[in-house]
């Protein structure tokens, strides 16, 4: 039998990086030109299977326009993050190194972290070479990739090498992030359950 | 700041970001300010840099507390009945899926100097130390009678009318003492004080049966706690109205509330900024919460007032069998009071604290003037407290409706021990601002590929 894994993974960015439509080419293999913010795109999950059969299934946290002011939950419980920047502005670099650092200041240290140039098919309009991302990449020692959520270029890519990064060693019941099947069904209460469970079945399970 | 929106909601408390994700998910369009950088108002958790910034700005945290990050500590407390209404608007909104819930270890009343478990079944009560062998079985037939209850079926009613008897009426007819109609009526019904007792005893009916299902639901206590604090759910519901298009704006301060010359609202200004709505909706702290009037009306009232304690414990409470978490109730009559003094206990088993750091939250309706001595039978039960800190809030109710100007005002959080009035509260600014009720549709999100 293969081993699953579960991590929770945040975008961040500034607005109009393209945060969302990479997640909709990944999730979805889509792209939608004229996309404003996102509307009611709750929740998304995606999973990878790598060389080894082993399947990574990630649950991918947007940021909901919420870009300014985060909660404190968004970080929370984070395995990885994919903070995007747009490679024909200059500036949304910049907007990327302050996410990273508000990263590296908030959430947990073994955070496995993405910095994403995306807009890869606008590369005549280049603002940001590669050469200087990947440096500052490899100083913070990030992963660096550039992707085109218009025309998928590099985007599966980005999402397996973090899978793969990923630490696979815990049992696989006990990862994941936060959410609903995460670790709240090891120790806590799941409020979806039924509530006629009688005394003596109270722990509900995962299994 | 030229778009106008259907709705401009002030303040991130609970009652406001419930309003919010739901007025979003109903397809209005949401502006969400906060005068703090943070989310949750008085409801929110905070750590301990922000903790001591508002109750001695002049002092640093201890450093035996431990870490910064490890505390997210309740301002108001309060515990989710896990068969409640807000478990519901969890559920049916899907907002389950930002949190993780851990039971509340056990809920205790004081009775005769000593706390002891609440029995919540009649096999449980026939075991209580709370009541002596032939109360017992009074007790036993009282909660059978609870049990069988069936509306339709006037065999079970026993010659009692739940519409029309009181509630001390059903207490006589089972000849309960009064210490077992306190626990019954304020660790079971969770009343906060005796005024039920003289009405009739439906409502009364009701609790206890939403108090045994709950309690029945996960097995240690009615009560589950969401892991990093309260403050958890407000940010889960902003989400909620983020995701549906909700616009979010905090650390901004809101200096007017600009109505016309009939006194209808307007919009909110900040600075020199005016942003245009058709509704607003806040909490009492946006309309004048402590001052006479705001801009010349009289928006809201002060309708009592509650004394908290938070208190930083090194040990568990005696007496709770060294319970991570609990409830204690000091029902009013065992302590010569008019209302309750309760007592709200969580710990790091929650991820509030660092470890070996108990969180104890005592607290009560003020009704002298010397608000901290009230509230003494609660903090003796502690044993010894590394540090408190004590508060005394104003609790605010809205003058109007708001349908006659537009302006929709929320009330405090009250000295309830659970989030019920809440959702009381949020299902009656719905009604106000929407002309109907509020109906919760499931969601049906998961994007999955």
């Amino acid at each position: 039998m293969s081993k699953q894994f579960q991590f929770k993974l945040v975008l961040l960015g500034e607005s109009a990086v393209g945060k969302s439509s990479l997640v909709l080419r990944f999730v979805k293999d889509q792209f939608d030109d004229y996309r404003e913010s996102t509307i009611g795109a709750a929740f998304l999950t995606q999973t990878v299977t790598l060389e080894d059969q082993t399947i990574v299934k990630f649950e991918i946290w947007d940021t909901a326009g919420q870009e300014r002011y985060k909660a404190p939950m968004y970080y929370r419980n984070a395995n990885c993050a994919v903070v995007v920047y747009d490679i024909t502005q200059a500036s949304s670099l910049e907007k990327a190194k302050s996410w990273i650092r508000e990263l590296q200041r908030q959430a947990d240290p073994s955070i496995v972290i993405a910095l994403c140039g995306n807009k890869l098919d606008l590369a005549a309009r280049r603002q940001v070479t590669q050469e200087e991302a990947k440096k500052y990449a490899e100083e913070e020692g990030l992963m660096w990739a550039e992707t085109s959520a218009k025309t998928g270029e590099g985007v599966s890519e980005v999402f397996t090498a973090i899978a793969k990064k990923l630490p696979q060693t815990a049992p696989p019941s006990a990862r994941g992030g936060a959410g609903r099947g995460g670790a709240a069904a090891r120790t806590g209460v799941d409020l979806n359950k039924q509530a006629n469970a009688g005394p003596g079945q109270n722990e509900p399970c995962n299994c | 700041m030229d778009e106008e929106y259907d709705v401009i909601v002030l303040g991130t408390g609970l009652t406001e970001c419930i309003l919010s994700g739901l007025l979003s998910v109903e397809g209005k369009k949401v502006l969400h300010m906060d005068r703090n950088d943070y989310y949750g108002g008085d409801s929110a958790s905070l750590n301990l840099t922000q903790l001591y910034r508002k109750f001695r700005p002049d002092q640093t945290p201890p450093a035996d507390l431990g870490r910064d990050r490890d505390y997210a500590v309740d301002l108001i407390p309060k515990f989710i009945i896990a068969s409640g209404e807000l478990t519901r608007i969890l559920v049916h909104t899907d907002v389950t899926r930002y949190l993780e819930f851990k039971q509340i270890a056990g809920s205790f009343v004081y009775r005769d100097g000593k706390i002891s478990k609440v029995p919540s079944t009649e096999m449980e009560a026939v075991k209580s130390p709370l009541m002596g062998l032939f109360e017992k079985r009074r007790a036993k037939k009282f909660f059978e009678f609870l049990q069988n209850w069936k509306e339709d079926d006037p065999n079970t009613h026993q010659g009692l009318d739940l519409d029309k008897n009181t509630m001390a009426q059903v207490y006589e007819k089972f000849g309960l003492e009064p210490g077992t109609q306190d626990f019954i009526g304020h660790a079971m019904a969770l009343y906060l004080d005796d005024d039920y007792k003289t009405k009739p005893a439906r409502p009364t009916y009701e609790r206890i049966v939403l108090y045994t299902s709950s309690m029945a639901r996960y097995g240690k206590s009615p009560y589950i706690y969401p892991l990093y604090g309260l403050g958890e759910l407000p940010q889960a519901f902003a989400r909620l109205s983020a995701i549906y298009g909700g616009t979010y704006m905090l650390d901004k301060p809101i200096d007017e509330i600009v109505t016309d010359a009939d006194g209808k609202f307007v919009g909110v200004r900040s600075g020199n900024e005016t942003v245009k709505a058709k509704q607003v909706v806040g909490d009492p702290s946006y309309f004048g919460a402590g001052k006479s009037t705001e801009g010349g009306k009289v928006r809201v009232v002060e309708e009592g007032k509650v004394v908290r304690a938070i208190c930083f414990l090194k040990h568990p409470i005696p007496g709770t069998d060294d319970a991570d978490s609990a409830q204690i109730i000091i029902p009013q009559n065992q302590v010569g009071r008019r209302n309750d003094i309760y007592i709200a206990m969580v710990s790091s088993t929650h991820n509030v604290c660092a470890k070996d750091v108990y969180v104890a939250i005592v607290s009560t309706i003020v009704e002298t003037d010397r608000p901290e001595q009230e509230i003494a039978p609660g903090l003796q039960l502690l044993g010894p407290i590394y540090d408190k800190f004590v508060s005394v809030s104003s609790l605010y109710t809205p003058t109007s409706s708001g349908q006659s100007d537009n302006i929709f005002i929320t009330r405090s959080y009250d000295a309830t021990s659970h989030f019920e009035t809440v959702v009381d509260d949020v299902h009656d600014v719905w009604r106000r601002m929407m002309g109907k009720d509020l109906t919760l549709k499931k969601r049906n999100v998961e994007v999955e590929a």
